[in-house]
């Protein structure tokens, strides 16, 4: 792989889509709701996101044939930095939104399509992720719950764990061992959907040091998938979870999560800072407008059909720890002694930024393992 | 291949030539240039340079600061032939150089104009054949001889000379008064561009620099490159290389100073932690003189600091963003060409 094609000179970011933007304003401008840092993953609003849905702002890229928009990726991309930079509490609809749309677009049958998508795109269906395990999450490929053959399905057993929001969505898509292991660690896995309310499936809440409750570690004790609720190929479970990384890592919500904090911290300067607030909020927003045309050039280029794993790895690692920096900087520049219960929202979006920051760089990859993509694809590995 | 492309590799095989052919000088470099009709790309045609637009000046600035060329090619076409073709001004022959120093005053006399005053660090100046000059709301083309010069340099080397005028006459058409939009700011909003894009070129360089040699280079029975510690850090150094990319193409594309605040900015940063990896994956000898790393380096230090260092533009962009306020900086951030005519 070329440097350029890393660095990504020639692909340039799309248009504004100023009717969506504009649309999408004046959809929140009617709606009370309080801005939250992380907005995507705390905000969880189920009433939000059907109206959210009834503006056919959820599910946007689920074709008119499946009772969606039909709209494309780069257009559901602009409304949902429109979204997140409000901080907007779209939790309830987002897995489904991002994860499960895309995957039953590219890998699931006619019969699945038609129960699922409708019902994403009216905001009336949610998902989780069933990845990580108590002993996988960077090393996912070794993951241990299995898929065991029975009539006319899998009985699947196991644990998976930071799963957001599963003790409040409908159905989970599990990551499983189909086929015994071999020297192909990659091999014979496969994505399986769960319906969360069926017998065998155990829900217990993981609380964060942020006193959050999204996270669970989901319990399945011979829980039975008919053949007709797997996604894609059995035992290419893999190769499937790989190619749904690069919509993962590069979107908007890798640069926003803290930037309902940025807006405060810009009121709280005032319009005439000193040179110092200035020059810090400069250097922020420099950063931020960069990671926003990285991300974009992205999401064209996922457009155009192509998959730029690399780069969107990259947007990943440095869209994350500038929302850490968003943090600090505001941290710096006011003196103030947050906490997530006060009356100011400044100092409440504050303390939860903090909170919430280690979380940035672990999630959907740690920064670590993503640049030793970034060095693998030079060759360094 | 696109116009553009060709352009750009036209440009890197004269520079491979040229640069490593015994016997390469700076003139005879500039000549070869002349000849291929790649000094005055990006100047319109109809002011007498080779055409295009600011893509294809951009494109040169670059891939000259790739190959850390030794020759005022920014200073020529994205600096002087710019304020030559907006002031309808003719584009003499020969490497040129540009200044709007705000120390250096004109005024009408005999007829014609005199210029008096001190700029200091003029690009290339004692390279150039023509300064030329924005200065009292006019832009002039001067003669190189009838200016006195005291050489200095950057880190990099590269001539930062002061010029003096002292009482330099000129006749009434040497002169000619500068459009709208055409001021001290925004040429060092111009400046500023060309550097970042020159930062950009430089840092592919060393990026390539870096990956070859973590490649090569054996230690522990093993290439550097294999070790965790090493990768992490040239990964890093990847990505401050596309971020700069990034902020530099869009501020190609929208050239408003807003856009090249962020990229003079960007590239900075990029700049400083990228020369500083690189300068570590190289270990001692990347230190030497004798390698060819420093070419890169001193001049990743030296252009970030030309035309405002990040810290300035960092200022200005605040002022811009608090001015703008708490409701204004989504809209900010978001805002397209095509809104701003619609608006």
């Amino acid at each position: 792989m070329s440097i350029a094609d890393i660095v990504g000179r020639r692909h340039k970011g799309p248009a504004g889509y100023p009717e969506f933007r504009r649309e999408v304003r004046s959809f929140l401008a009617g709606e009370e709701f309080e801005p939250r840092c992380d907005a995507w993953l705390i905000g969880h609003d189920p009433e939000f996101s059907r109206r959210l849905a009834a503006r056919g702002f959820v599910g946007m890229t689920i074709p008119t044939r499946y009772g969606g928009p039909g709209r494309s990726a780069l257009e559901r991309y602009v409304v949902v930095e429109e979204l997140l930079a409000a901080g907007a509490p779209v939790a309830a609809h987002w897995i489904a939104d991002r994860q499960t749309v895309p995957l039953l677009i590219r890998y699931g049958t006619e019969e699945q399509r038609r129960r699922f998508l409708p019902a994403i795109a009216g905001g009336e269906c949610s998902f989780a992720i069933g990845m990580s395990e108590p002993d996988s999450g960077s090393d996912l490929a070794s993951i241990r719950t299995t898929g065991h053959r029975v009539d006319g399905g899998y009985s699947v057993s196991g644990r998976k764990v930071w799963t957001s929001h599963a003790h409040r969505s409908d159905f989970m898509i599990v990551l499983c061992r189909t086929a015994a292991l071999t020297e192909d660690r990659h091999a014979g896995l496969s994505q399986l959907l769960i319906d969360l309310r069926a017998p065998g499936v155990e829900i217990r809440p993981v609380r964060l040091l942020t006193g959050e409750h999204h996270f669970n570690e989901v319990v399945l004790d011979e829980v039975v998938v008919p053949d007709s609720l797997v996604v894609g190929t059995v035992g290419e479970g893999w190769s499937q979870v790989v190619s749904e990384l690069a919509y993962e890592r590069s979107g908007p919500e890798r640069l926003l999560s803290t930037f309902p904090l940025l807006v405060e911290l810009v009121r709280a300067l005032g319009d005439r800072p000193d040179k110092g607030g200035a020059a810090a909020l400069g250097r922020i927003v420099a950063h931020l407008a960069t990671l926003r045309h990285l991300s974009l050039s992205v999401a064209a280029a996922l457009e155009a059909g192509e998959l730029p794993l690399v780069r969107a790895a990259l947007v990943k690692d440095l869209g994350t720890i500038h929302e850490q920096a968003i943090t600090e900087t505001a941290r710096r520049q006011l003196a103030l002694e947050p906490h997530v219960a006060s009356a100011s929202r400044l100092e409440r979006l504050l303390a939860e930024a903090i909170l919430a920051g280690p979380g940035f760089t672990l999630r959907g990859g740690t920064n670590e393992i993503l640049r030793g993509i970034v060095a693998r694809s030079l060759g360094l590995r | 291949m696109s116009a553009l492309a060709l352009l750009e590799e036209t440009l890197a095989e004269l520079f491979e030539r040229e640069l490593r052919a015994a016997g390469a000088t700076p003139d005879l470099l500039w000549r070869r240039l002349e000849e291929a009709g790649l000094t005055l790309a990006g100047v319109p045609e109809a002011a007498g340079g080779s055409g295009g637009g600011l893509e294809e000046a951009a494109a040169v600035v670059r891939v000259a600061g790739y190959f850390a060329a030794p020759t005022p090619l920014a200073e020529t076409a994205f600096l002087a032939g710019w304020l030559l073709a907006e002031a309808g001004l003719p584009i003499p022959a020969g490497p040129l150089t540009a200044t709007a120093a705000e120390s250096i005053s004109l005024r009408h006399a005999n007829g014609g104009f005199v210029l008096e005053g001190r700029a200091a660090r003029v690009p290339w100046a004692r390279a150039a054949r023509s300064v030329v000059v924005l200065a009292g709301g006019h832009v002039a083309c001067v003669p190189g001889e009838a200016v006195g010069l005291e050489q200095a340099e950057n880190l990099a080397g590269e001539p930062r000379d002061d010029l003096v005028f002292d009482g330099v006459a000129l006749t009434a058409d040497e002169a000619r008064p500068a459009p709208a939009g055409v001021d001290a700011e925004s040429f060092r909003a111009r400046g500023a561009l060309a550097r970042s894009l020159a930062m950009v070129g430089a840092l592919e360089r060393v990026l390539e620099l870096s990956v070859r040699y973590a490649g090569e280079r054996v230690q522990f029975g093993r290439p550097i490159g294999r070790f965790q510690a090493v990768q992490q850090e040239i990964a890093v150094l990847a990505g401050e290389v596309a971020a700069a990319t990034a902020a530099v193409a869009a501020a190609v594309e929208s050239c408003d100073v807003l856009a090249i605040a962020v990229a003079k900015i960007r590239a900075g940063d990029a700049a400083t932690k990228g020369a500083s990896i690189a300068h570590q994956v190289h270990g001692a000898i990347g230190f030497t003189e004798e390698h060819e790393l420093h070419r890169f380096t001193l001049r990743l230090w030296a252009w970030r600091d030309e035309f405002g260092s990040e810290e300035h533009w960092a200022v200005a962009l605040g002022k811009l963003v608090a001015a703008a306020g708490p409701h204004g900086l989504w809209p900010l951030l978001t805002a397209t060409k095509e809104e701003e005519h619609d608006g």
